[in-house]
């Protein structure tokens, strides 16, 4: 066969492929909004679930989501941070700085399932927090800080070296340095990288499942020791065990949970796109 | 007083850089100080090669052999979906695509891993189970298969990102060279570049793997949640994931079943963790 008519053939392959791989996406998000936008009311969103979830609102997941989120990068957004500039700042090549990288590595790929399990034994049992906030929030941070290391330590890696060596020339000890010279310009970065896996965690059902997510709950958390209902458990629950649930109301479920999600990582992106083109070095 | 707060500082900032290695221990740990207990009342050999998982019946059983041969399968199932089809978008993006064209591919292949595991569950058990259903003629539609579909998407991201970094990291004067001694663009890429990039496509591959044993909520929505030893991709399944997240609720604390899961939980972790460690062993070689 002729190589250019091969090249064609091959091409065109390789074109469907990334035709499937990405189409899914979209007809996941039509379905989603098509049929899940009807459901959308500001009853549905201000409310809580009444007549055995069937009917009602959404309100105490939203808000349970809303604080597991936020409690969580709270948590891990100072750790990661500062985790990332041990990496890119601090390590030297040896045998620490590459067991340390297999840690990111590993924790990174721990199952969210496992983490789910390791909640409940640290947090629930073994420090008795009992299934709560605080337990999902601690647990969901743990699960985000690999990702916000890596972040971090990529948007300090960008700084050129010659930042650092004109601030350490003019006598600034090597702290000062990084707090003055290096920090400030990954600052646009690391809070990308936040961005982006907060969106991640938003979504996590099984971490969250014996940790903190209760079934029912018709009120809203009083303390960090209280459970708190959650926008994907709750799916998970109304699309499994709930029947002669209306579709509309599973479909708008799952509407709000990806506009949480999809909005968060679509400003993540913007944001990166828009700041590599901002670079000035 | 600088100088102290300095020292300070330094040391917390080591403190938080060593605390990968201190989680990664501490879920270890916590997994095996609730799991150990399970092995005074079961031998293991009776729970890895059992092949019955009647947690709830008297006697109760264990025998993990159902679980571990649903994961391979449903595992199995997605890679053959997922290896061609997920290599194939990573060179279409690195290689072949129109530049102005690539971020949104990127974007696109992105949001699909943004897209909330029981989000995708949902949507497979709503579309496509009905579909598996009617066209193989099924008393349920709830399968390995439509997992395996499912779980394909969900390790597409990772595959095409780490496969298209190792493509793209393949220096330039290889694929010249090629095109210098006449080569097409399209035998420049299947016969220098995919060698070149071999390695890392590689690291690509275990991770989709790692990814998919450890995915949770969409297979246990989806494979139907049946813990017998399957065999074919169109019986319901039940994997070691959706074991631990179904029953752990029902479980009594302190109970045999308890502790069990708890030692499926490690097994979960052991796997994981020896995919990362290849994964990244291949990626290191590629740094160098």
């Amino acid at each position: 066969m002729n190589s250019r008519v091969s090249q064609k053939i091959a091409f065109t392959v390789l074109f469907l492929s990334a035709l499937v791989t990405i189409l899914p996406v979209l007809l996941i998000i039509v379905v989603i909004v098509k049929n899940g936008i009807s459901a959308i009311s500001w009853e549905f969103l201000t409310a809580a679930p009444t007549n055995g979830m069937r009917s009602g609102g959404i309100f105490p997941a939203i808000v349970g989501t809303f604080y597991l989120a936020l409690g969580a990068t709270a948590i891990s957004l100072p750790l990661g941070v500062m985790g990332g500039i041990y990496l890119s700042e601090y390590s030297k090549d040896n045998m620490f700085t590459r067991i340390l990288k297999l840690g990111i590595v590993n924790l990174a790929g721990v199952p969210s399932i496992v983490y789910g399990l390791f909640g409940l034994s640290l947090f629930v049992i073994y420090l008795k927090f009992g299934v709560s906030l605080i337990s999902g929030c601690l647990t969901l941070a743990i699960m985000e800080l690999p990702s916000i290391i890596t972040a971090t330590q990529a948007a300090l890696h960008s700084v050129p070296r010659s930042f650092r060596e004109v601030s350490l020339s003019l006598g600034a000890t090597k702290w000062q340095t990084i707090r003055h010279s290096v920090l400030p310009h990954a600052l646009p970065g690391i809070i990308t990288g936040a961005v982006l896996s907060n969106a991640r965690i938003t979504g996590e059902t099984a971490p969250i499942l014996f940790t903190v997510a209760a079934f029912y709950l018709p009120h809203l958390p009083s303390s960090v020791l209280d459970q708190v209902m959650a926008l994907p458990y709750h799916l998970y629950v109304i699309s499994t065990q709930i029947p002669g649930i209306s579709k509309s109301t599973t479909y708008g479920t799952a509407l709000v949970l990806i506009v949480f999600t999809l909005s968060l990582n679509l400003f993540g992106i913007i944001l990166r796109t828009y700041l590599r083109r901002q670079k000035k070095w | 007083m600088k100088k102290l707060k300095e020292f300070i500082i330094e040391k917390a900032i080591f403190l938080s850089g060593s605390l990968s290695i201190i989680f990664v221990v501490l879920i270890f740990v916590f997994l095996v100080k609730e799991g150990v207990l399970f092995f005074k009342y079961v031998p293991p050999k009776d729970f890895l090669m059992g092949n019955n998982w009647y947690p709830l019946s008297t006697p109760e059983q264990f025998g993990m052999l159902p679980l571990i041969l649903g994961s391979l399968l449903v595992t199995i199932g997605s890679m053959l979906i997922s290896i061609p089809l997920g290599v194939a978008c990573a060179f279409y993006i690195a290689e072949v695509v129109n530049p102005k064209f690539k971020d949104i591919l990127k974007t696109g292949v992105e949001l699909l891993a943004a897209i909330p595991s029981v989000v995708i569950g949902f949507v497979g058990m709503i579309t496509l189970v009905p579909w598996v259903k009617s066209i193989f003629n099924l008393p349920t539609g709830l399968t390995a298969l439509s997992g395996s579909i499912m779980l394909a998407f969900m390790a597409m991201p990772t595959i095409v990102s780490i496969a298209e970094d190792a493509i793209t990291a393949v220096p330039r004067r290889y694929k010249e060279a090629a095109l210098a001694l006449g080569a097409t663009h399209w035998q420049a890429m299947y016969k220098v570049i995919i060698v070149a990039a071999a390695p890392g496509i590689f690291a690509a591959v275990m991770l989709g793997v790692g990814r998919v044993i450890g995915e949770t909520m969409a297979v246990m929505m989806i494979t139907g949640n049946a813990a017998v030893i399957p065999h074919t991709f169109l019986e319901p399944v039940r994997t070691l994931t959706a074991t631990i997240a179904a029953e752990m609720g029902e479980s009594i604390r302190g109970s045999n079943h308890y502790y069990a899961l708890f030692v499926v939980g490690i097994i979960l972790f052991i796997i994981t963790f020896i995919i990362n460690f290849v994964a990244d062993v291949f990626l290191h070689r590629i740094k160098k």
